[in-house]
């Protein structure tokens, strides 16, 4: 086949086209992907407040709570009708690469059950050690909020930073602290 | 070149990124760890493969003038597409790789297999080729992210066999470029002994 010369109307025409075709398939393709997608994150937030809380057979209906920068939302949940627990779904926004969201399961006595992450874009290699597959965060298993300082040490605090992730490491603390502080009042 | 030829050059011989310095600033960026090189790699196959396909499909009918636009809009939308369907159907892989897949649509190899085979040869063999380049491309982004992470973190594949901390520079950027710089040393040894 003759390839088309590049005047001004095939190259209108192969443009649009082209572009027209993209928009087409990227918007059928979000179409259909759009619910599985839903369901995948929510089964994702379902995950973390498993991981995060101990064993328990029924969750209270979410409540959400306003704060600077974001919301809160706060999972409380039982097992055979004793409160055992609240998952709060936190977050900080001075991440390396900003968002950071947490699940921080507390105890009713607001000791820490354990912490896992939502979502987050900090380095690979580096900032991902926020992840339950790594040792970091597990150290946090156990620990009151009132009797360690959750801040690195750089800061005067009571924990260890992620080796050239401070950073990193400071936004995490700053969102367990959040959920920390408002699990107080809330209660 | 036979069809064989065009598949496996782009594994060692034209190797995108030891051989051809194709496309380095993600093989830099991601390949901290070998896991990570092995996912960035294989999607980075995936679309290169389809955008060949389309793209030596279309070439007739895609006036030379404006070719750049119409196979950046092609890679883009495949990539975009690849997204959804990742986090649709393999949220945990998405989970793992969800950052890296935007930075496909940026990655030189893709644009270049475009313009320098698919706009030149047949459906077939652009397949071939994106196979092949793709092939190379996540060879050389897990090796090159295996080292590093032995180097830099005393583990591969997550799998953890120094206890402690590794050389850490070869987790930072500046380790990519010395085990990048080493690893194509070799390669070129390696081929100037076989000719």
């Amino acid at each position: 086949m003759k390839k088309k010369p590049s005047t001004l109307k095939n190259m209108l025409l192969a443009l649009t086209l082209i572009a027209g075709a993209a928009a087409l398939s990227v918007g059928l393709v979000v179409a259909v992907t759009e619910e599985p997608i839903a369901l995948a994150r929510q089964a994702r937030l379902e995950a973390a407040i498993r991981t995060v809380l101990p064993e328990f057979d029924h969750l209270e209906e979410p409540k959400t709570q306003e704060v600077a920068g974001g919301e809160l939302v706060f999972y409380r949940a039982y097992y055979n009708d004793e409160y055992v627990g609240t998952a709060i779904a936190t977050f900080s926004t001075t991440g390396f690469k900003g968002l950071i969201q947490l699940m921080v399961g507390l105890l009713p006595d607001g000791t820490i059950h354990n912490i896992d992450v939502i979502r987050h874009r900090e380095t690979p290699g580096l900032g991902d050690r926020i992840e339950l597959r790594f040792p970091w965060p597990r150290q946090f298993q156990g620990m009151h909020p009132n009797n360690v300082n959750l801040r690195v040490r750089q800061d005067g605090g009571d924990i260890d930073a992620i080796t050239a992730a401070t950073i990193t490491a400071r936004a995490y603390l700053e969102a367990v602290r959040l959920a920390f502080d408002n699990f107080t009042i809330e209660n | 070149m036979s069809n064989i030829a065009t598949l496996t050059r782009g594994i060692i011989k034209e190797n995108p990124v030891f051989v051809l310095l194709l496309g380095l600033c993600p093989v830099l960026g991601v390949t901290s760890s070998a896991m990570n090189g092995l996912g960035m790699g294989i999607a980075t196959m995936f679309v290169l493969t389809l955008s060949n396909v389309l793209i030596s499909i279309l070439k007739s009918q895609i006036p030379d003038n404006v070719r750049v636009p119409a196979f950046i809009v092609i890679i883009a939308s495949f990539t975009t597409v690849v997204q959804f369907l990742m986090e649709a159907y393999t949220p945990e892989l998405f989970t793992q790789l969800g950052v890296f897949i935007p930075l496909i649509v940026v990655n030189c190899i893709v644009l270049g297999r475009a313009e320098g085979f698919a706009m030149k040869n047949g459906v077939f063999k652009s397949f071939l080729d994106g196979i092949g380049m793709g092939l190379g491309f996540t060879l050389a982004l897990t090796l090159l992210g295996g080292v590093r992470e032995i180097l830099g973190a005393g583990s591969i594949f997550d799998w953890k066999f120094i206890p402690g901390d590794g050389i850490l520079i070869f987790i930072l950027a500046p380790g990519a470029f010395i085990a990048l710089g080493f690893l194509i040393a070799i390669i070129n040894q390696l081929q100037r002994k076989k000719t």
